[in-house]
């Protein structure tokens, strides 16, 4: 994909930020904003991979891959790059794995207006330093994401939601790799893929009730806790977690977790490298700065 | 004694510092085929002890190169310029295990099939298994984003790979990335992971542990072409069916290995595939079905379903014994490691013939043809004059035809020493320009590991080619 014009358009003085469809906060305000090119490039089933322009909208990435019996393992909503520049995982994460797995090989566009590419575009590549797993949540300020090369896997033939009273924390060792298991404190929802035996099997061999998934989730606040600290959440709130993975869909908003010096000023001396005069994505910060 | 060794001494003592014309010999190289120079080995217990040793070494200005088993296969491990190396194989304590949530803290020098033995009593596996797992360590898969043959369907070490304790270059001591899935800020442990030792050393990890699954199994195919195996993959992989392994093996491996280990191996046929699937019952039994049906589709010959747990483990003896089996055809090998797409499998593998019959060497080829990680073994008798540079120029071409191919440089071995001068062939000034940047960032100095996988580094010594006599 040519990102010459994208490249221009960012160019290599002014502070500029990127926008993708705003479903993720959008992008800074009183900047000049830039879009990143849209457009499934190719698909190649056999080979587990896809090629598109970071500003491709995922519903219609979504579409090209169910051609193939594919997917990505990103969570809908959006742009690719905004999904991969906030580095969010879908409550999928326990069976697909997370967002940062996805990304293979990245072309984007730095502070100063060169297109770099990072990764390779095969499902295994150890080539160098690991630019693209740096990329993945680093919310556009270390460069703007172009065309990005992604891993895909196929769609399970069957898929099916189930609820349950069990304890979760008792159930989740005793399932085989479910995609995901939600707990709120009183009801566990439970997702199951594969073959259709396998998965009723399961679900009469454990007691889970076909249902739907949770009608929406808590929106005040993600938390990210260790999983082993999920149970202490009762009596915090409302809130459903992803069990297994720690993630938590909260009423309120996170807690404010210190982070190490050491690991800030490693975020400072990134960002200088990366984007010496601020001007991507001016005002974003990633942690808070020392 | 130098000051430099009496520091190391004053913190580790005299029996865990080494300088002994033996040890120094020994520590001068990994399972490359290349070789450096080392003043001092240190072999620290804990991370107090490690970042005292990076300290020293930074004090007095010299470089320091992180070791694990020493079983890496690009010359990540091998010092140069004398430096100082630092090696974990001491700190071989897994610290906890949390069966339930399926992680698990671990010093770095912990043997990676050490692991898997050790939690096998609780349904769960480290799922990273390379050929060398009875003997890598966890630190080393840490440092290279080590592979193997069931990266295909769980992903490579970076996946399993949660949180690490890290000495930084300058003596810092952090936690990168932990046990809670989204921590704050940029993916640090992901950049750590497969820094070949150059962005610090590993001194704790938390591993993600996989659930051992219910059924498994594992077939052997062969077929009378190249072509007809890879397209059997292929047609695999679109059929929505992601094996827990496939591997390949051509005619001149199948005959080497049943010379070696007697498994029956179909030894007329020009390629075997050895494929595993792993889940619960019905799945399986249809996934087994359906992969036979595409193998026959390709004009597969026989086709042999393990019976039992003894003749899978034969069928996988006979894969991973490759190494051992080649030593029969002659005394030396060079063993690469490069990406091609799939599709290209079949013409990239002519031209590995091609390039290894112009070059007067035999190749044997074993690999995982699920993500068309060719791994080419040269074998060669170092004591016929002006083989080595046949070798290394035969490796070079093999490695450019996997690039041409819209390929990469490596699939698990890592860049080291040994692909260094290769980067350009896969990256642009720019490209590596931003990986330079990363490194600075991490490490101003450039102490850690120097010289190693960027082209021109700026190290705390000055290296601008692969030094003369590196290659042995």
């Amino acid at each position: 994909m040519d990102l010459s014009e994208f490249a221009n358009d960012i160019g290599d003085e002014r502070p500029v930020s990127i926008a993708g469809m705003g479903t993720r906060g959008g992008p800074v305000d009183g900047v000049h904003t830039v879009m990143a090119p849209s457009g499934v490039e190719w698909v190649q089933p056999d080979e587990m991979t896809v090629r598109c322009g970071a500003g491709t909208p995922l519903d219609e990435l979504d579409a090209a891959l169910a051609v193939h019996g594919q997917s990505v393992a990103i969570p809908p909503s959006g742009t690719v790059g905004g999904a991969l520049a906030v580095g969010q995982s879908g409550i999928r994460r326990l069976g697909y794995g997370p967002v940062r797995d996805v990304l293979l090989q990245a072309q984007y566009v730095d502070a100063r207006a060169r297109v770099v590419k990072a990764g390779g575009p095969t499902v295994k590549n150890v080539s160098g330093f690991d630019l693209c797993r740096l990329l993945v949540g680093s919310r556009g300020t270390l460069g703007f994401l172009g065309d990005v090369i992604l891993r895909t896997r196929p769609r399970a033939g069957f898929e099916q939601w189930f609820t349950t009273d069990a304890d979760p924390f008792e159930l989740f060792p005793k399932l085989y790799r479910p995609t995901s298991v939600l707990w709120d404190g009183h009801q566990t929802w439970v997702l199951l893929e594969g073959h259709e035996r396998d998965v009723t099997g399961q679900a009469t061999r454990h007691g889970l009730h076909a249902g739907e998934p949770p009608a929406a989730l808590p929106s005040g606040g993600r938390w990210s806790l260790p999983p082993s600290e999920l149970h202490e959440l009762v009596g915090s709130g409302s809130f459903v977690a992803e069990i297994g993975v720690g993630i938590v869909h909260h009423e309120h908003p996170a807690p404010v977790k210190p982070v190490d010096a050491a690991v800030v000023e490693l975020h400072r001396r990134l960002k200088h490298e990366f984007d010496p005069t601020g001007r991507l994505n001016p005002g974003v910060e990633l942690v808070p700065s020392a | 004694m130098n000051a430099l060794v009496a520091d190391l001494r004053a913190v580790l003592g005299e029996r865990r510092v080494k300088t002994g014309p033996s040890e120094l010999s020994l520590y001068r190289k990994d399972s490359s085929n290349m070789a450096g120079s080392t003043s001092v080995v240190c072999l620290p217990e804990t991370t107090a002890e490690v970042q005292a040793c990076v300290r020293i070494a930074n004090r007095h200005g010299v470089p320091f190169v992180p070791r694990g088993s020493g079983t890496g296969l690009s010359g990540g491990a091998v010092p140069l310029d004398d430096a100082v190396v630092i090696a974990t194989s001491k700190m071989d304590a897994i610290t906890s295990i949390d069966a339930v949530n399926r992680t698990a803290w671990v010093q770095p020098g912990v043997l990676n099939l050490d692991l898997s033995k050790r939690t096998a009593h609780l349904g769960l596996h480290f799922a990273p298994d390379p050929s060398s797992q009875q003997t890598c360590s966890i630190g080393g898969n840490v440092a290279n984003n080590s592979g193997g043959p069931h990266c295909l369907a769980d992903g490579v070490t970076a996946s399993h790979i949660l949180g690490v304790e890290v000495v930084l270059p300058d003596g810092t001591v952090t936690v990168l990335g932990g046990e809670d899935p989204e921590p704050d800020g940029l993916d640090l442990r992901g950049v750590f992971v497969g820094s070949e030792g150059m962005l610090g050393i590993t001194t704790s990890v938390c591993v993600k542990l996989t659930q051992d699954p219910p059924g498994v199994k594992t077939m052997l195919m062969d077929f009378a072409t190249v072509e007809d195996g890879a397209a059997t993959v292929s047609g695999i992989i679109a059929a929505g069916i992601v094996p827990a392994a496939v591997e390949m093996m051509d005619q001149l491996c199948l005959g080497a290995v049943e010379a070696y280990i007697h498994a029956g191996l179909p030894v007329d046929a020009a390629a075997a595939l050895l494929v595993e699937v792993v889940g619960l019952p019905e799945g399986l039994d249809a996934e087994v079905e359906r992969i036979m049906e595409i193998a026959r589709e390709h004009r597969v010959g026989s086709v042999r379903v393990a019976r039992d747990e003894a003749e899978r483990a034969l069928l996988w003896k006979g894969r991973k014994s490759a190494f051992g089996a080649i030593a029969r055809i002659k005394p030396n090998y060079y063993l690469h490691d490069t990406v091609v797409p799939r599709a290209k499998l079949p013409e990239v593998l002519t031209k590995i013939y091609e390039i290894a019959a112009r070059h007067e060497l035999d190749v044997l080829n074993v690999f995982h043809a699920g993500d068309g990680n060719l791994h080419p073994l040269l074998v060669y008798d170092a004591r016929e004059p002006g083989t080595a540079e046949r070798v290394h120029l035969a490796g070079e071409e093999i490695v450019r035809a996997s690039v041409d191919a819209g390929g990469v440089l490596s699939g698990e071995h890592g860049i080291g020493l040994e692909k260094r001068d290769y980067m350009p062939m896969m990256f642009s000034d720019i490209d590596l320009d931003a990986q330079q940047a990363l490194r600075r960032a991490f490490d101003p100095h450039g102490c850690s590991n120097p010289g190693k996988v960027l082209p021109s580094p700026a190290a705390c010594g000055d290296i601008h080619s692969v030094p003369e006599g590196a290659w042995i």
